[in-house]
Protein backbone atom coordinates (compact mmCIF):
# COMPACT_ATOMS: atom_id res chain seq x y z
CA UNK A 1 0.00 0.00 0.00
CA UNK A 2 1.29 3.50 -1.03
CA UNK A 3 1.65 6.73 1.27
CA UNK A 4 -1.14 8.09 -0.41
CA UNK A 5 -3.63 5.36 -0.42
CA UNK A 6 -2.71 4.91 3.79
CA UNK A 7 -3.52 8.83 4.12
CA UNK A 8 -6.90 8.51 2.05
CA UNK A 9 -7.51 5.50 4.48
CA UNK A 10 -6.45 7.40 7.73
CA UNK A 11 -8.81 10.06 6.84
CA UNK A 12 -11.84 8.21 5.91
CA UNK A 13 -11.41 6.22 9.40
CA UNK A 14 -11.77 9.90 10.71
CA UNK A 15 -14.76 10.67 9.17
CA UNK A 16 -16.58 7.13 10.22
CA UNK A 17 -15.41 8.26 13.71
CA UNK A 18 -16.36 11.62 14.20
CA UNK A 19 -19.71 10.68 12.28
CA UNK A 20 -20.35 8.17 14.85
CA UNK A 21 -19.39 10.26 17.62
CA UNK A 22 -22.06 12.64 16.18
CA UNK A 23 -24.93 9.85 15.89
CA UNK A 24 -23.86 9.14 20.15
CA UNK A 25 -24.52 12.74 20.93
CA UNK A 26 -28.08 13.52 18.91
CA UNK A 27 -29.05 10.22 20.23
CA UNK A 28 -28.47 11.06 23.77
CA UNK A 29 -29.92 15.00 23.16
CA UNK A 30 -33.40 13.41 21.79
CA UNK A 31 -33.03 10.91 25.24
CA UNK A 32 -32.73 13.49 27.59
CA UNK A 33 -35.13 16.36 25.77
CA UNK A 34 -37.73 13.54 26.02
CA UNK A 35 -37.30 12.84 29.45
CA UNK A 36 -38.97 14.79 32.48
CA UNK A 37 -36.90 16.68 35.22
CA UNK A 38 -37.30 14.31 38.37
CA UNK A 39 -39.36 15.67 40.70
CA UNK A 40 -37.92 15.08 44.46
CA UNK A 41 -35.65 11.99 43.61
CA UNK A 42 -38.88 10.57 42.08
CA UNK A 43 -38.95 10.04 38.00
CA UNK A 44 -41.74 10.97 35.93
CA UNK A 45 -41.51 8.39 32.76
CA UNK A 46 -38.62 7.41 30.93
CA UNK A 47 -35.00 7.73 33.13
CA UNK A 48 -32.93 10.22 31.83
CA UNK A 49 -29.47 9.87 30.48
CA UNK A 50 -27.94 11.14 33.45
CA UNK A 51 -29.87 8.76 36.15
CA UNK A 52 -28.55 5.89 33.97
CA UNK A 53 -25.38 7.16 34.09
CA UNK A 54 -25.30 7.17 37.66
CA UNK A 55 -26.96 4.03 38.17
CA UNK A 56 -24.16 2.54 35.75
CA UNK A 57 -21.75 3.92 37.37
CA UNK A 58 -23.07 2.74 40.82
CA UNK A 59 -23.81 -1.17 39.32
CA UNK A 60 -19.89 -0.94 37.73
CA UNK A 61 -18.10 0.17 40.79
CA UNK A 62 -19.28 -3.16 42.69
CA UNK A 63 -20.09 -5.72 40.35
CA UNK A 64 -20.20 -8.70 42.56
CA UNK A 65 -21.89 -8.28 45.44
CA UNK A 66 -24.01 -10.50 46.52
CA UNK A 67 -27.28 -9.75 49.33
CA UNK A 68 -29.69 -12.78 48.70
CA UNK A 69 -31.83 -13.99 46.15
CA UNK A 70 -32.93 -10.40 44.66
CA UNK A 71 -30.08 -8.78 45.19
CA UNK A 72 -26.69 -9.35 43.36
CA UNK A 73 -24.31 -7.59 41.28
CA UNK A 74 -24.52 -7.24 37.52
CA UNK A 75 -21.18 -9.08 37.16
CA UNK A 76 -22.72 -11.65 39.26
CA UNK A 77 -25.58 -11.67 37.16
CA UNK A 78 -23.42 -11.83 34.29
CA UNK A 79 -21.51 -14.83 35.40
CA UNK A 80 -24.82 -16.83 35.24
CA UNK A 81 -25.50 -16.04 32.34
CA UNK A 82 -22.21 -16.31 30.66
CA UNK A 83 -21.86 -19.51 32.68
CA UNK A 84 -24.99 -21.16 31.13
CA UNK A 85 -24.37 -20.01 27.50
CA UNK A 86 -20.88 -21.69 27.70
CA UNK A 87 -22.38 -24.91 29.07
CA UNK A 88 -25.29 -24.54 26.45
CA UNK A 89 -23.30 -23.36 23.86
CA UNK A 90 -20.14 -25.77 23.98
CA UNK A 91 -22.62 -28.55 24.05
CA UNK A 92 -24.11 -27.73 21.08
CA UNK A 93 -21.28 -26.80 18.88
CA UNK A 94 -19.76 -30.15 19.34
CA UNK A 95 -22.82 -31.90 18.50
CA UNK A 96 -24.15 -29.46 15.69
CA UNK A 97 -20.22 -29.77 14.04
CA UNK A 98 -20.21 -33.71 14.96
CA UNK A 99 -23.68 -34.17 12.95
CA UNK A 100 -22.59 -31.27 10.54
CA UNK A 101 -19.48 -33.01 9.13
CA UNK A 102 -21.33 -36.57 8.82
CA UNK A 103 -23.97 -35.01 7.00
CA UNK A 104 -21.98 -32.57 4.94
CA UNK A 105 -19.98 -36.36 3.94
CA UNK A 106 -22.80 -38.46 3.27
CA UNK A 107 -24.99 -36.16 0.32
CA UNK A 108 -27.57 -39.19 0.79
CA UNK A 109 -28.09 -38.46 4.86
CA UNK A 110 -28.01 -34.70 3.75
CA UNK A 111 -30.72 -34.81 1.75
CA UNK A 112 -32.51 -36.80 4.21
CA UNK A 113 -32.23 -34.92 7.10
CA UNK A 114 -32.29 -31.73 5.48
CA UNK A 115 -36.56 -31.67 5.25
CA UNK A 116 -36.37 -31.96 9.17
CA UNK A 117 -33.74 -29.51 10.28
CA UNK A 118 -35.79 -27.14 8.18
CA UNK A 119 -38.45 -27.97 10.02
CA UNK A 120 -36.34 -27.90 13.23
CA UNK A 121 -34.52 -24.29 12.83
CA UNK A 122 -37.07 -21.79 12.49
CA UNK A 123 -38.95 -22.85 16.20
CA UNK A 124 -37.87 -19.87 18.55
CA UNK A 125 -36.03 -22.29 21.31
CA UNK A 126 -37.79 -20.92 24.26
CA UNK A 127 -40.96 -23.16 22.97
CA UNK A 128 -38.94 -26.35 23.86
CA UNK A 129 -38.84 -24.49 27.41
CA UNK A 130 -41.90 -26.37 29.04
CA UNK A 131 -40.71 -29.82 27.28
CA UNK A 132 -37.27 -29.01 28.91
CA UNK A 133 -38.71 -28.35 32.51
CA UNK A 134 -40.92 -31.35 32.31
CA UNK A 135 -38.18 -33.97 31.43
CA UNK A 136 -35.13 -32.13 33.41
CA UNK A 137 -37.22 -30.91 36.13
CA UNK A 138 -34.58 -28.33 37.05
CA UNK A 139 -35.40 -24.88 35.51
CA UNK A 140 -31.27 -24.15 35.70
CA UNK A 141 -30.74 -27.39 33.06
CA UNK A 142 -34.34 -26.31 31.50
CA UNK A 143 -32.20 -22.47 30.28
CA UNK A 144 -29.38 -24.20 29.71
CA UNK A 145 -31.03 -26.76 27.07
CA UNK A 146 -33.04 -23.71 25.63
CA UNK A 147 -29.03 -22.10 24.81
CA UNK A 148 -28.04 -25.77 23.22
CA UNK A 149 -31.73 -25.41 21.47
CA UNK A 150 -30.71 -21.42 20.06
CA UNK A 151 -27.35 -22.60 18.99
CA UNK A 152 -27.47 -26.32 16.98
CA UNK A 153 -29.26 -25.50 14.32
CA UNK A 154 -27.12 -22.80 12.70
CA UNK A 155 -23.81 -24.35 13.47
CA UNK A 156 -25.31 -27.49 12.05
CA UNK A 157 -26.64 -26.45 8.80
CA UNK A 158 -23.40 -24.72 8.21
CA UNK A 159 -21.00 -27.16 8.83
CA UNK A 160 -23.01 -29.65 6.55
CA UNK A 161 -23.11 -27.20 3.94
CA UNK A 162 -19.15 -26.57 4.43
CA UNK A 163 -18.07 -29.77 4.53
CA UNK A 164 -20.44 -30.56 1.40
CA UNK A 165 -19.03 -28.28 -0.24
CA UNK A 166 -14.93 -29.03 -0.03
CA UNK A 167 -13.52 -28.74 -3.43
CA UNK A 168 -13.16 -32.37 -4.67
CA UNK A 169 -9.19 -31.55 -5.12
CA UNK A 170 -8.93 -32.09 -1.52
CA UNK A 171 -10.55 -34.95 -1.22
CA UNK A 172 -8.77 -36.38 -4.03
CA UNK A 173 -5.49 -35.64 -2.75
CA UNK A 174 -5.79 -37.35 0.79
CA UNK A 175 -7.36 -40.11 -0.62
CA UNK A 176 -4.30 -40.23 -2.98
CA UNK A 177 -1.82 -39.81 0.33
CA UNK A 178 -3.97 -42.52 1.98
CA UNK A 179 -4.77 -40.49 4.98
CA UNK A 180 -6.51 -42.07 8.05
CA UNK A 181 -9.92 -41.01 8.74
CA UNK A 182 -8.28 -38.89 11.67
CA UNK A 183 -6.10 -37.33 9.90
CA UNK A 184 -8.57 -36.68 7.34
CA UNK A 185 -10.78 -35.22 9.75
CA UNK A 186 -8.18 -32.86 11.14
CA UNK A 187 -5.52 -32.08 8.36
CA UNK A 188 -8.49 -31.58 5.63
CA UNK A 189 -12.24 -31.27 6.24
CA UNK A 190 -12.63 -29.08 9.57
CA UNK A 191 -9.71 -26.53 8.05
CA UNK A 192 -11.31 -26.60 4.69
CA UNK A 193 -14.76 -26.03 6.38
CA UNK A 194 -13.62 -23.76 8.97
CA UNK A 195 -14.47 -20.68 7.12
CA UNK A 196 -18.57 -22.24 7.28
CA UNK A 197 -18.14 -23.64 10.45
CA UNK A 198 -16.95 -20.44 11.89
CA UNK A 199 -19.73 -19.25 10.46
CA UNK A 200 -22.19 -21.12 11.79
CA UNK A 201 -20.63 -20.20 14.96
CA UNK A 202 -21.08 -16.60 15.00
CA UNK A 203 -25.09 -17.14 14.26
CA UNK A 204 -25.11 -19.76 16.64
CA UNK A 205 -23.41 -17.23 19.50
CA UNK A 206 -25.70 -14.52 18.67
CA UNK A 207 -28.81 -16.47 18.85
CA UNK A 208 -27.63 -17.56 22.05
CA UNK A 209 -27.28 -14.41 23.79
CA UNK A 210 -30.21 -13.39 22.28
CA UNK A 211 -32.09 -16.68 23.76
CA UNK A 212 -30.56 -16.33 27.07
CA UNK A 213 -31.91 -13.58 28.10
CA UNK A 214 -36.07 -14.62 27.40
CA UNK A 215 -35.12 -17.88 29.05
CA UNK A 216 -33.97 -16.45 32.33
CA UNK A 217 -37.05 -14.06 32.53
CA UNK A 218 -38.83 -17.32 32.50
CA UNK A 219 -37.09 -19.32 35.21
CA UNK A 220 -35.93 -16.61 37.32
CA UNK A 221 -33.72 -16.64 39.88
CA UNK A 222 -30.38 -15.43 38.16
CA UNK A 223 -28.78 -14.05 35.33
CA UNK A 224 -29.00 -11.07 33.12
CA UNK A 225 -32.70 -11.71 31.73
CA UNK A 226 -33.84 -12.82 35.15
CA UNK A 227 -32.04 -9.00 36.47
CA UNK A 228 -34.04 -7.14 33.68
CA UNK A 229 -37.39 -8.38 34.60
CA UNK A 230 -36.26 -8.31 38.52
CA UNK A 231 -35.56 -4.73 37.87
CA UNK A 232 -38.94 -3.87 35.79
CA UNK A 233 -40.90 -5.31 39.04
CA UNK A 234 -39.23 -2.95 41.76
CA UNK A 235 -39.57 -0.26 38.61
CA UNK A 236 -36.05 0.34 38.72
CA UNK A 237 -35.81 1.36 34.94
CA UNK A 238 -32.18 3.29 34.99
CA UNK A 239 -31.27 -0.15 35.89
CA UNK A 240 -33.51 -2.16 33.21
CA UNK A 241 -31.75 0.74 30.70
CA UNK A 242 -28.12 0.08 32.07
CA UNK A 243 -28.71 -3.75 31.60
CA UNK A 244 -30.05 -3.44 28.05
CA UNK A 245 -27.08 -1.39 27.52
CA UNK A 246 -24.32 -4.23 29.11
CA UNK A 247 -26.08 -6.86 27.17
CA UNK A 248 -25.87 -5.18 23.96
CA UNK A 249 -22.07 -5.02 24.79
CA UNK A 250 -21.47 -8.45 26.10
CA UNK A 251 -23.02 -9.56 22.70
CA UNK A 252 -21.05 -7.48 20.49
CA UNK A 253 -17.59 -8.71 22.87
CA UNK A 254 -18.97 -12.30 21.90
CA UNK A 255 -19.04 -11.37 18.20
CA UNK A 256 -16.36 -10.08 18.10
CA UNK A 257 -14.50 -13.17 19.63
CA UNK A 258 -15.69 -15.08 16.38
CA UNK A 259 -14.61 -12.24 13.93
CA UNK A 260 -10.92 -13.22 15.24
CA UNK A 261 -11.57 -16.51 15.25
CA UNK A 262 -12.96 -15.98 11.35
CA UNK A 263 -10.24 -13.89 10.30
CA UNK A 264 -7.96 -16.84 11.76
CA UNK A 265 -9.25 -19.65 9.91
CA UNK A 266 -9.84 -18.39 6.73
CA UNK A 267 -7.94 -18.79 3.71
CA UNK A 268 -7.41 -18.01 -0.21
CA UNK A 269 -7.77 -20.48 -2.94
CA UNK B 1 7.95 -57.60 -17.45
CA UNK B 2 5.81 -54.09 -17.82
CA UNK B 3 5.60 -52.27 -14.76
CA UNK B 4 2.05 -50.26 -15.43
CA UNK B 5 -0.35 -52.05 -17.70
CA UNK B 6 -3.28 -50.01 -19.06
CA UNK B 7 -5.53 -53.18 -19.92
CA UNK B 8 -7.95 -52.51 -22.54
CA UNK B 9 -9.62 -49.84 -20.77
CA UNK B 10 -13.00 -48.26 -21.98
CA UNK B 11 -15.14 -45.09 -20.33
CA UNK B 12 -18.57 -44.55 -20.35
CA UNK B 13 -20.30 -41.58 -19.13
CA UNK B 14 -23.37 -41.62 -18.22
CA UNK B 15 -25.30 -39.26 -21.59
CA UNK B 16 -27.43 -36.37 -20.34
CA UNK B 17 -31.14 -36.69 -20.41
CA UNK B 18 -31.71 -40.37 -21.83
CA UNK B 19 -29.45 -40.09 -24.89
CA UNK B 20 -27.60 -43.31 -23.81
CA UNK B 21 -24.17 -43.72 -22.36
CA UNK B 22 -21.27 -41.51 -24.49
CA UNK B 23 -17.98 -43.53 -24.92
CA UNK B 24 -15.36 -41.50 -24.16
CA UNK B 25 -12.52 -43.89 -24.88
CA UNK B 26 -12.38 -47.58 -26.00
CA UNK B 27 -9.71 -50.46 -25.79
CA UNK B 28 -6.91 -48.18 -24.52
CA UNK B 29 -4.65 -50.83 -24.17
CA UNK B 30 -0.59 -50.31 -23.64
CA UNK B 31 2.30 -50.92 -21.10
CA UNK B 32 4.60 -48.78 -19.48
CA UNK B 33 8.31 -49.76 -18.12
CA UNK B 34 9.99 -49.35 -15.31
CA UNK B 35 11.41 -45.43 -15.45
CA UNK B 36 10.07 -44.96 -18.87
CA UNK B 37 8.61 -41.60 -19.48
CA UNK B 38 4.94 -41.67 -21.21
CA UNK B 39 3.19 -39.05 -22.62
CA UNK B 40 -0.25 -39.09 -23.93
CA UNK B 41 -1.23 -36.39 -26.49
CA UNK B 42 -4.48 -36.31 -27.70
CA UNK B 43 -6.88 -32.93 -28.63
CA UNK B 44 -9.04 -31.49 -25.51
CA UNK B 45 -12.10 -33.99 -24.53
CA UNK B 46 -10.62 -37.55 -25.94
CA UNK B 47 -10.26 -38.51 -22.35
CA UNK B 48 -6.39 -38.43 -21.13
CA UNK B 49 -7.29 -37.01 -17.73
CA UNK B 50 -10.17 -39.61 -17.57
CA UNK B 51 -7.58 -42.01 -18.50
CA UNK B 52 -5.09 -40.68 -15.48
CA UNK B 53 -7.74 -40.37 -12.96
CA UNK B 54 -7.93 -43.82 -13.77
CA UNK B 55 -4.65 -44.88 -13.28
CA UNK B 56 -4.68 -42.93 -9.97
CA UNK B 57 -7.38 -44.92 -8.77
CA UNK B 58 -9.80 -41.94 -8.58
CA UNK B 59 -11.72 -42.82 -11.33
CA UNK B 60 -13.35 -45.90 -12.17
CA UNK B 61 -12.81 -47.81 -15.82
CA UNK B 62 -15.91 -49.31 -17.34
CA UNK B 63 -14.49 -52.17 -18.37
CA UNK B 64 -10.66 -53.37 -18.48
CA UNK B 65 -8.22 -52.67 -15.82
CA UNK B 66 -4.99 -51.28 -14.42
CA UNK B 67 -2.20 -53.93 -13.53
CA UNK B 68 0.55 -52.27 -11.28
CA UNK B 69 3.46 -54.32 -10.58
CA UNK B 70 1.86 -57.56 -11.39
CA UNK B 71 -1.00 -56.74 -9.35
CA UNK B 72 -4.71 -54.58 -10.23
CA UNK B 73 -5.09 -51.51 -8.50
CA UNK B 74 -8.62 -49.85 -8.07
CA UNK B 75 -8.25 -47.66 -5.59
CA UNK B 76 -5.83 -44.78 -4.88
CA UNK B 77 -2.68 -45.28 -3.39
CA UNK B 78 0.73 -43.87 -2.08
CA UNK B 79 2.04 -45.79 -4.99
CA UNK B 80 0.83 -43.91 -7.67
CA UNK B 81 0.86 -40.16 -6.93
CA UNK B 82 -0.53 -36.92 -9.33
CA UNK B 83 0.87 -33.62 -10.47
CA UNK B 84 -2.54 -31.62 -10.90
CA UNK B 85 -3.58 -29.18 -13.60
CA UNK B 86 -4.61 -26.99 -11.24
CA UNK B 87 -1.97 -27.96 -8.30
CA UNK B 88 -4.76 -29.48 -5.55
CA UNK B 89 -2.76 -27.91 -2.89
CA UNK B 90 -4.71 -27.27 0.62
CA UNK B 91 -4.73 -23.61 0.62
CA UNK B 92 -4.73 -23.61 4.46
CA UNK B 93 -1.35 -24.99 4.34
CA UNK B 94 2.07 -23.31 3.75
CA UNK B 95 4.13 -24.75 0.78
CA UNK B 96 6.49 -26.72 3.59
CA UNK B 97 3.39 -28.34 5.22
CA UNK B 98 1.65 -29.21 1.84
CA UNK B 99 4.61 -31.28 1.54
CA UNK B 100 4.84 -32.46 5.07
CA UNK B 101 1.59 -34.05 5.11
CA UNK B 102 2.52 -35.80 2.32
CA UNK B 103 5.50 -37.17 3.47
CA UNK B 104 4.14 -38.36 6.81
CA UNK B 105 1.61 -40.05 5.17
CA UNK B 106 4.15 -41.78 3.08
CA UNK B 107 6.76 -42.57 5.99
CA UNK B 108 4.68 -42.96 8.69
CA UNK B 109 7.44 -44.41 10.76
CA UNK B 110 9.91 -41.72 10.33
CA UNK B 111 10.57 -39.28 13.68
CA UNK B 112 9.92 -35.39 13.12
CA UNK B 113 13.79 -34.26 12.40
CA UNK B 114 13.96 -37.11 9.96
CA UNK B 115 10.87 -36.05 8.15
CA UNK B 116 11.92 -32.50 8.61
CA UNK B 117 15.19 -32.92 6.75
CA UNK B 118 13.97 -34.54 4.03
CA UNK B 119 10.42 -32.02 3.47
CA UNK B 120 13.58 -29.33 3.23
CA UNK B 121 15.78 -31.76 0.81
CA UNK B 122 12.74 -31.63 -1.66
CA UNK B 123 12.21 -27.74 -1.27
CA UNK B 124 15.77 -26.99 -1.92
CA UNK B 125 15.21 -29.69 -4.90
CA UNK B 126 12.37 -27.41 -6.59
CA UNK B 127 14.20 -24.03 -5.53
CA UNK B 128 10.92 -23.22 -2.91
CA UNK B 129 14.00 -22.28 -0.30
CA UNK B 130 12.44 -18.64 1.21
CA UNK B 131 8.88 -19.65 -0.06
CA UNK B 132 8.29 -22.55 1.67
CA UNK B 133 6.38 -20.81 5.12
CA UNK B 134 4.14 -19.12 2.86
CA UNK B 135 0.55 -20.26 1.58
CA UNK B 136 -0.35 -21.67 -2.21
CA UNK B 137 -2.50 -17.98 -2.31
CA UNK B 138 0.91 -16.14 -2.12
CA UNK B 139 2.65 -18.07 -4.64
CA UNK B 140 2.96 -17.70 -8.30
CA UNK B 141 1.05 -19.99 -10.70
CA UNK B 142 5.24 -21.51 -11.43
CA UNK B 143 6.26 -21.85 -7.47
CA UNK B 144 2.76 -23.07 -6.81
CA UNK B 145 3.28 -26.36 -9.15
CA UNK B 146 6.68 -27.00 -7.64
CA UNK B 147 5.13 -27.41 -4.71
CA UNK B 148 2.94 -29.86 -6.50
CA UNK B 149 5.80 -31.73 -7.98
CA UNK B 150 7.80 -32.08 -4.80
CA UNK B 151 4.78 -33.17 -3.22
CA UNK B 152 4.58 -36.12 -5.44
CA UNK B 153 8.03 -36.59 -5.63
CA UNK B 154 8.45 -37.03 -2.14
CA UNK B 155 6.26 -39.55 -1.39
CA UNK B 156 8.84 -41.87 -4.52
CA UNK B 157 5.57 -43.46 -5.83
CA UNK B 158 5.96 -46.48 -8.01
CA UNK B 159 4.53 -44.22 -11.06
CA UNK B 160 4.37 -40.63 -11.18
CA UNK B 161 1.11 -39.30 -12.83
CA UNK B 162 1.41 -35.60 -14.51
CA UNK B 163 -1.53 -34.26 -15.59
CA UNK B 164 -1.06 -31.17 -18.04
CA UNK B 165 0.98 -29.76 -15.14
CA UNK B 166 2.07 -27.06 -16.94
CA UNK B 167 -0.85 -25.67 -18.84
CA UNK B 168 -2.16 -23.05 -16.01
CA UNK B 169 1.80 -21.72 -15.93
CA UNK B 170 3.19 -18.48 -18.17
CA UNK B 171 5.54 -19.87 -21.29
CA UNK B 172 8.32 -18.24 -19.72
CA UNK B 173 8.23 -20.16 -16.41
CA UNK B 174 7.11 -23.16 -18.10
CA UNK B 175 10.22 -23.97 -19.77
CA UNK B 176 11.91 -23.18 -16.74
CA UNK B 177 9.80 -26.00 -14.92
CA UNK B 178 9.92 -28.09 -17.53
CA UNK B 179 13.64 -28.48 -17.69
CA UNK B 180 13.74 -28.64 -13.73
CA UNK B 181 11.08 -31.62 -14.34
CA UNK B 182 13.53 -33.12 -17.06
CA UNK B 183 16.73 -32.98 -14.12
CA UNK B 184 14.77 -34.41 -11.44
CA UNK B 185 13.35 -37.33 -13.74
CA UNK B 186 16.78 -38.04 -14.96
CA UNK B 187 18.09 -38.35 -11.00
CA UNK B 188 15.27 -40.30 -9.80
CA UNK B 189 14.86 -42.37 -12.56
CA UNK B 190 10.64 -42.33 -11.54
CA UNK B 191 8.17 -43.88 -14.10
CA UNK B 192 5.76 -41.28 -15.42
CA UNK B 193 2.72 -41.30 -16.98
CA UNK B 194 2.22 -37.47 -18.74
CA UNK B 195 -1.30 -36.58 -20.60
CA UNK B 196 -0.76 -32.62 -22.28
CA UNK B 197 -1.47 -31.56 -25.31
CA UNK B 198 1.32 -29.52 -25.54
CA UNK B 199 3.65 -31.05 -28.26
CA UNK B 200 6.83 -29.66 -27.56
CA UNK B 201 6.51 -30.59 -23.83
CA UNK B 202 5.12 -33.92 -25.13
CA UNK B 203 8.96 -34.25 -26.87
CA UNK B 204 11.16 -32.47 -24.52
CA UNK B 205 10.06 -34.82 -21.71
CA UNK B 206 9.21 -38.09 -22.75
CA UNK B 207 10.68 -41.78 -23.97
CA UNK B 208 7.43 -42.41 -26.00
CA UNK B 209 4.27 -40.51 -26.87
CA UNK B 210 1.09 -42.24 -27.31
CA UNK B 211 -1.25 -40.90 -29.34
CA UNK B 212 -5.19 -41.11 -29.08
CA UNK B 213 -7.58 -39.93 -31.68
CA UNK B 214 -10.99 -37.93 -30.98
CA UNK B 215 -13.90 -38.51 -28.65
CA UNK B 216 -16.31 -39.96 -28.57
CA UNK B 217 -14.79 -43.36 -28.47
CA UNK B 218 -11.44 -42.57 -28.69
CA UNK B 219 -8.31 -44.91 -29.15
CA UNK B 220 -4.68 -45.03 -29.14
CA UNK B 221 -3.81 -44.80 -32.30
CA UNK B 222 -0.05 -45.25 -31.91
CA UNK B 223 2.70 -44.95 -29.60
CA UNK B 224 5.89 -43.21 -30.88
CA UNK B 225 9.25 -43.43 -29.56
CA UNK B 226 11.23 -39.81 -29.36
CA UNK B 227 14.40 -40.33 -30.64
CA UNK B 228 16.19 -37.04 -29.98
CA UNK B 229 18.81 -38.38 -27.20
CA UNK B 230 19.60 -37.13 -23.81
CA UNK B 231 20.33 -34.93 -22.00
CA UNK B 232 17.62 -32.52 -23.67
CA UNK B 233 17.10 -29.05 -23.38
CA UNK B 234 14.43 -26.66 -24.85
CA UNK B 235 17.51 -25.08 -26.64
CA UNK B 236 19.49 -27.99 -28.38
CA UNK B 237 15.98 -29.51 -28.77
CA UNK B 238 14.79 -26.62 -31.54
CA UNK B 239 17.96 -27.36 -33.33
CA UNK B 240 17.40 -31.37 -33.34
CA UNK B 241 16.55 -32.91 -37.00
CA UNK B 242 14.82 -35.60 -34.70
CA UNK B 243 12.44 -32.81 -32.84
CA UNK B 244 11.31 -31.21 -36.01
CA UNK B 245 10.55 -34.22 -37.62
CA UNK B 246 8.73 -35.93 -35.04
CA UNK B 247 6.90 -32.70 -34.56
CA UNK B 248 5.55 -32.63 -37.85
CA UNK B 249 4.47 -35.81 -37.46
CA UNK B 250 2.74 -35.31 -34.15
CA UNK B 251 1.04 -32.16 -36.15
CA UNK B 252 -0.13 -33.98 -39.19
CA UNK B 253 -1.89 -36.58 -37.24
CA UNK B 254 -3.38 -34.08 -34.49
CA UNK B 255 -4.92 -32.33 -37.40
CA UNK B 256 -5.75 -35.08 -40.21
CA UNK B 257 -4.63 -38.71 -39.63
CA UNK B 258 -6.33 -38.60 -35.77
CA UNK B 259 -9.88 -38.05 -37.82
CA UNK B 260 -9.11 -40.45 -40.56
CA UNK B 261 -8.26 -43.10 -37.96
CA UNK B 262 -11.22 -42.79 -36.23
CA UNK B 263 -13.28 -43.34 -39.12
CA UNK B 264 -11.89 -46.05 -40.06
CA UNK B 265 -12.61 -47.40 -36.25
CA UNK B 266 -9.02 -47.09 -34.83
CA UNK B 267 -6.24 -49.09 -35.48
CA UNK B 268 -6.19 -53.04 -34.68
CA UNK B 269 -5.03 -52.71 -31.21
CA UNK B 270 -3.70 -56.36 -31.19
CA UNK B 271 -1.15 -55.59 -34.15
CA UNK B 272 -0.25 -51.67 -32.83
CA UNK B 273 3.52 -52.01 -31.75
CA UNK B 274 6.14 -49.02 -30.85
CA UNK B 275 6.61 -47.42 -33.91
CA UNK B 276 9.76 -45.55 -34.53
CA UNK B 277 9.06 -42.99 -37.43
Amino acid sequence: MNGIDRVAKAKERQKVIISSLLFLVVFILFWQLNTKPSVGGKTEGLPGPLAVAERAWEMLSDPFYDRGANDKGIGVQLAYSLGRLVVGYSAASIVAIFLGVVLGLYPTLYRAANTYVQILKPISPLAWMPLFLYTIKDSAWAAVMVIFMSSLWPTLANTAFGVNSIKRDYLNVSSLLQLSWLRRLFKVILPAAAPAIVAGLRISIGSAWIAIVAAEMLIGGTGVGYFVWNEWNNLQLNSVIFAILTIGVVGVLLDLGFVRLAKAVSYTE
Amino acid sequence: MALLKIDFVTKYFAGSNGTGDLCVFRDVHFNIEKGEFVTMVGHSGCGKTTLLNIIAGLETPSKGGIILDGKEVTDPGLDRMVVFQNFSLMPWLTAYENIRIAVRAAYPKWERQRIDEYVQQYIDMVGLAGSEHKRPAALSGGMRQRVGLARAFAVQPKVLLLDEPFAQIDALTRGVIQEELVRMWMATKNTVFMVTHDVDEAILLSDKIALMTDSPEARLAEIIEVTVPRPRSRETLIDHPEYTRIRKYIIHFLVERSRKIQEQGGMAVADRTVLAI
